[in-house]
């Protein structure tokens, strides 16, 4: 599960996001820190959707917000547009941040409850300065409407009037009004009931194809991720653990960590007895002091004495399907890439 | 394990009529509240078999922690309206004080709840949270109850119970915690376990270890559960029966097989469908449930689904369709145009007719068969 290695990027598509050797750690003082991304490679085409999926603690949120530079990561690169964020300064990275923006997994906390809705969703415009106070306005009610709110009544609303999904339907609302190139979700569902869920998953679809959007969705349930994303990368404890588009993955999982993920989630069909499906057992190991070589070892049921020793590096093992495993569960292909 | 049971402090049974290990009749559990009463239980009956597992499904709002904690007895005396009963092991528990309850909570009935972080009290050793129950319930002596719950701890598979003992919640992991908040419920070897969402707060990959345990538990001590939750998947293999909320009321109950198979109740059906599934190619539309559910305080005339009913008709917003039994025992629905039948595609029919919203989100991709293959 190490991830390291680049084989898996597409340099001659001409990505509109490319991370490399991307590291994030926390001191903790006395030298300790911790390993929270370790050296990810990742990148997202125009118009795409990025899965990002993996338990707690694997660093997912962690990388969405170094991509953002919320904070800047310790090490590697985030080239947007060919332009190297972690090199930019303060005032040239805010003069980009319009063009990325975030929505964040608990909705009620993302908003301000002292303010009325149509100022929270107008902020950005008031800052930038874009068009009148009427232009504003009328671009403020418009995205509202296109998330499925009535503008007339939730204008003068304050978030605490709103049920959970509304007030995500409101973060996305606010996240669209600057037109931006690249939405970071970071787990935008996961606090919504199923039913919920599937309305807001729905919308981020239909924003998507309005307004021509670049998408890289966080979220550790694996169903969801799929259903949204042209692209999955799995992530473990600060590594890539297998990147592959969404049907390939589910139909042929290459890394161990992969399958495990994909047999714990629950089926609604009561003729699968989940007490047969054999799960990963253990817990997640420390990102302060990781395992050596390939970090899943601890958990892994086919780790050997190799995994110990050596990080595995990314390989192909089908079209555009990347597995960074010793003993992956399907062959990989010798041959390199083939030329896109 | 073998432990010494304490004697069960209920009073005896009245009459040999009840063998149900839990019995709830017509229970109502409604707040007054400044804007009106919220009727967030509104008449729900079910009952449970010792060592059997029911299932309690609904969307947020739908009444099934308060169904929960009322059954518990655990909710404020002040302004709240609780009717109907709540027998157990056929004594009725219904308006039993707070010190009647003490004799029930824990030793007969224990829960667990969804946040294992706040259910644990981050100032005490988590050791002491699994004894204090011992002590009181059972009357062990310090050394006893701490080898119990070392015992406990590992059961529930904690790495390390003799050093864990002595930490705190805040050095535990979420899963961590969630099986000491277990391991706290089948301290006394409680008879009944009511788990309320006990994996929403968890990763799937913890939620399936954390269910498998309670399921390994359940069995080795043949304890009856309630599993509340909001996700039919996770009901889906791991219960004997299901009860499907609604706006406080029951609007489905069947055998787990049976609801899945044969289920007859729209929302159940829309439930189901709004799931994103991994079979399914991505992108797939997810078939969402349009609105929101009732005002509990104002609950919409006839049907409380009919607003976002994809069947609804002229009948189902002016008259409240009872709970029926179907023709497979145990199955019962509330519904007048139920799922599968001529009825309900002629009304589905209907409604695509009138280009009713509802009744054009679920044709979305999956053609007309959608209403009578289910």
């Amino acid at each position: 599960m190490a991830g390291t290695g680049t084989a898996h990027l597409r340099p001659e598509a001409n990505p509109l996001i490319s991370v490399e050797n991307l590291t994030v750690e926390f001191p903790l003082g006395g030298g300790a820190k911790v390993h929270a991304v370790s050296g990810i490679s990742l990148d997202v085409l125009d118009g795409e959707t990025l899965g990002l999926v993996g338990e707690s603690g694997c660093g997912k949120s962690t990388t969405g917000r170094a991509i953002m530079q919320l904070p800047a990561p310790t090490s590697g690169s985030v080239k947007f547009k060919g332009t190297d964020l972690t090199e930019l300064d303060g005032e040239a990275l805010r003069r980009l941040r319009p063009e990325m923006q975030m929505i964040f997994q608990d909705p009620i906390s993302s908003l301000n409850p002292r303010r009325k809705i149509g100022e929270l969703v107008g902020e950005p415009l008031a800052i930038w300065d874009r068009g009148t106070k009427e232009e504003q306005r009328e671009l403020v009610d418009r995205v509202l409407s296109s998330v499925g709110l009535d503008p007339e009544v939730a204008r003068t609303k304050r978030a605490h009037e709103f049920s959970g999904g509304q007030c995500q339907r409101i973060s996305i609302a606010r996240s669209l009004v600057l037109d931006p190139k690249v939405i970071i979700c970071d787990e935008p569902v996961s606090a919504l009931d199923v039913s919920v869920q599937a309305q807001i998953l729905n919308l981020l679809e239909d924003m998507k194809a309005e307004y021509q959007l670049t998408l890289i969705f966080i979220a550790h349930d694996l169903a969801v991720v799929k259903n949204v994303s042209d692209r999955v990368a799995v992530m473990y404890l600060g590594k890539l653990c297998e990147v592959a588009n969404p049907d390939d993955l589910y139909a042929t999982p290459a890394h161990p960590y992969t399958e495990a993920l994909l047999t714990s989630i629950p089926v609604p069909d009561p003729s699968v007895r989940p007490e047969d499906r054999d799960t990963i057992r253990g817990e997640l190991p420390s990102p302060i002091a990781p395992p050596s070589g390939c970090r899943f070892r601890t958990r892994c049921p086919r780790a050997q004495d190799r995994c110990a020793h050596v990080e595995p590096l990314m390989r192909r093992v089908g079209d555009d399907h990347w597995v960074a495993c010793h003993f992956p569960l399907s062959p990989v292909l010798e041959d390199p890439a083939p030329p896109a | 394990m073998s432990r010494p049971r304490s004697v069960s402090k209920l009073e005896p049974r009245k009459g040999a009529e009840s063998t149900h290990l839990l019995e709830v009749r017509d229970l109502k559990t409604h707040f007054i509240t400044a804007r009106g009463r919220v009727r967030a239980v509104d008449g729900v009956t079910f009952s449970l078999e010792r060592g059997k597992t029911i299932g309690i499904v609904g969307e947020s709002g739908s009444g099934k922690t308060v169904l929960a904690r009322s059954i518990m007895n655990l909710l404020p005396r002040n302004n709240v309206v609780r009717d109907g009963s709540v027998i157990f092991e056929g004594s009725d528990i219904t308006d039993y004080s707070s010190k009647q309850m003490r004799d029930i909570w824990g030793i007969e009935i224990a829960m667990v709840f969804q946040d294992p972080m706040t259910s644990l009290n981050p100032v005490v050793k988590v050791g002491r949270q699994i004894t204090e129950s011992l002590r009181f319930h059972l009357d062990l002596d310090k050394s006893e109850a701490r080898d119990t719950a070392v015992a406990l701890l590992r059961s529930v598979n904690i790495p390390e119970p003799e050093k864990r003992i002595d930490e705190y919640p805040h050095q535990l992991s979420g899963g961590m915690r969630q099986r000491v908040t277990i391991a706290i419920a089948l301290a006394c070897g409680p008879k009944l376990l009511m788990a309320d969402e006990p994996t929403t707060a968890l990763d799937v990959t913890v939620q399936s270890q954390i269910l498998n345990l309670l399921a390994k538990q359940q069995k080795e001590r043949d304890m009856g559960m309630v599993l509340v939750t909001h996700d039919l998947g996770v009901v889906a293999g791991r219960t004997d029966e299901i009860i499907v909320m609604y706006g406080g009321k029951v609007v489905e109950k069947a055998p787990t097989p049976v609801l899945f198979s044969h289920m007859k109740m729209p929302y159940t059906e829309a439930l189901l469908r709004s799931i994103p599934k991994l079979e399914d190619p991505s992108h797939t539309r997810l078939k969402v449930i349009g609105g929101r559910p009732p005002d509990l305080i104002n609950p919409p005339k006839g049907c409380n689904f009919s607003p976002r009913c994809p069947y609804a008709q002229p009948k189902c917003h002016e008259e409240e369709p009872p709970l029926i039994a179907a023709e497979t025992p145990g199955h019962e629905y509330a519904c007048w145009f139920p799922v599968g039948t001529p009825e309900n595609r002629a009304a589905f029919d209907r409604n695509l007719e009138a280009r009713l919203p509802q009744a054009l989100v679920t044709l979305d991709g999956a053609g007309l068969g959608a209403s009578a293959e289910r």
